[in-house]
């Protein structure tokens, strides 16, 4: 239960994170809050030969109101991000999420981006990810480029990173005004990772019709996965409870449930449906003025 | 095997310079090079709690933190609190209800709640339930753990 052994240097920014990257390659690791890589590290599940720490970066919680969203730097601690008042305004989903993850001792040093990076399909943020339709930006010591969070993960804890890059920033996309919002998920204790989680976002004309719609799950398949198939049976259509049900049966389509110690696949497959119609059913309350 | 390397940090108001080993977990660094023992290491992967301390005032996990991560920065445990050979008021409202059995989880569970009321110095039942879900406690069944952070409140609120 002790780590392997390895080298430490300590980043004094993002710029030089990606400078020690470049200079240590393949076997080096970027430690941010550590609340997963040091577990694993722990366990020797990972046994990386050098470590690049950015928790102690300059400056390393930031959270910037943009016209566009929250613009949150990958480096700002979960506790320091889900209390930003600008945040919780223009968020609520993504403040209730980051609510939901484990405990407030590890959200003292869990960040944001480490949790989008390390893509545990099961975990909160990286479905947010995709739910707010995410820009991420970066950085290597060649360039830095934006990428929509759809295109980062590959499988369990994969991503489309590489080895020389290190997440700088995350843009989480504002929903369109007077938007409602839903989130569920179940787990066997507080604090626990998911078993299944549900979220979603509805935006509704003045006839009740559907504008807009985002559905994603975590905790049923290798990695977050948004749901478009319920989205295009509720955009265009007049909500109702029947429309919700029907559209909400469909994610058996896009979901890839597994057993494990927990719950067996078809707990997971109909879970998903329920707590997305839970879901559906309070973005929809909350988008009408019922909630 | 890989070199020392160097840390200054502040432990319990006392400053330090060690070099230690670079995989030291800051657990083991308060247990073996400060003697500090009183932070119990429990499941060493962050789920029960046992070795929960204040870093910059803000409880965190020290079995998921390496001490190199904590160069510059305050900490403080279970030790802390009290002084003079007294026990501080949430650790009295403990021994008064009752808060403990073996005592292995209680300085995680200390430390936690330390933080926790000076955010929320007057919680409901239902709010010290929810803050006490990070520190796991295999005697009791949370009852009396529950009643001593109530009586620490109800406590501090009188000294005012």
């Amino acid at each position: 239960m002790k780590p392997a052994p390895f080298d430490y240097y300590r980043a004094k920014n993002i710029e030089h994170a990606c400078q020690l990257l470049a200079e240590h390659g393949e076997d080096a690791k970027i430690l941010a809050g550590g609340q997963s890589l040091i577990a694993a590290m722990n366990y020797r599940l990972a046994r990386p030969s050098v470590l690049i720490d950015i928790s102690n970066i300059e400056n390393p919680n930031e959270v910037r109101d943009e016209d566009d969203g929250i613009r949150i730097k990958a480096t700002t601690t979960q506790a320091f991000a889900e209390k930003n008042p600008d945040l919780r305004r223009r968020l609520p989903v993504l403040a209730a999420a980051i609510e939901n993850i484990a405990h407030f001792q590890i959200r003292n040093k869990g960040t944001v981006g480490g949790s989008i990076v390390n893509a545990d399909p099961a975990s909160e943020l990286p479905a947010m990810s995709l739910l707010l339709d995410a820009e991420l930006e970066i950085k290597s010591t060649s360039q830095t480029r934006t990428i929509p969070a759809e295109e980062l993960f590959i499988t369990y804890m994969t991503t489309t990173l590489e080895p020389d890059e290190v997440l700088a920033s995350i843009l989480f996309k504002a929903p369109p005004a007077d938007s409602g919002w839903g989130l569920h998920e179940v787990a066997r204790r507080a604090g626990d990772f998911a078993l299944v989680g549900s979220a979603a976002i509805l935006a509704l004309d003045e006839q009740g019709k559907c504008t807009y719609a985002r559905v994603v799950l975590f905790g049923v398949a290798a990695t977050p996965v948004r749901a478009p198939e319920v989205e295009e049976t509720l955009v265009g259509a007049v909500c109702s409870e029947e429309l919700i049900a029907s559209a909400a049966a469909s994610v058996t389509a896009i979901i890839d449930p597994e057993s494990d110690v927990h719950v067996t696949e078809a707990y997971r497959a109909r879970t998903a449906q329920v707590l997305t119609a839970r879901a559906l059913q309070d973005a929809w309350n909350m988008a009408t003025g019922a909630a | 095997m890989p070199d020392k390397k160097k840390i200054t940090l502040v432990v319990n108001g006392d400053s330090y310079d060690k070099e230690i080993e670079q995989r030291t977990l800051l657990s083991d660094f308060l247990r073996h090079e400060l003697a500090l023992t009183g932070t119990h290491v429990g499941c060493e992967h962050g789920i029960c709690g046992s070795c929960t301390v204040l870093m910059d005032g803000l409880p965190v996990r020290s079995c998921l933190t390496f001490a190199l991560q904590a160069e510059g920065r305050v900490i403080e445990t279970v030790e802390s609190l009290a002084a003079d050979g007294e026990l501080d008021s949430l650790q009295n409202a403990f021994w008064e209800n009752q808060g403990l059995q073996c005592g292995f989880c209680t300085p995680g569970i200390l430390m936690s709640m330390k933080a926790f009321l000076k955010d929320n110095p007057q919680p409901s039942r239902e709010e010290i339930r929810d803050a006490l879900s990070g520190n796991l406690c295999r005697c009791t069944g949370y009852h009396d753990i529950v009643d001593s952070v109530v009586a620490a409140a109800a406590a501090a609120v009188a000294a005012k």
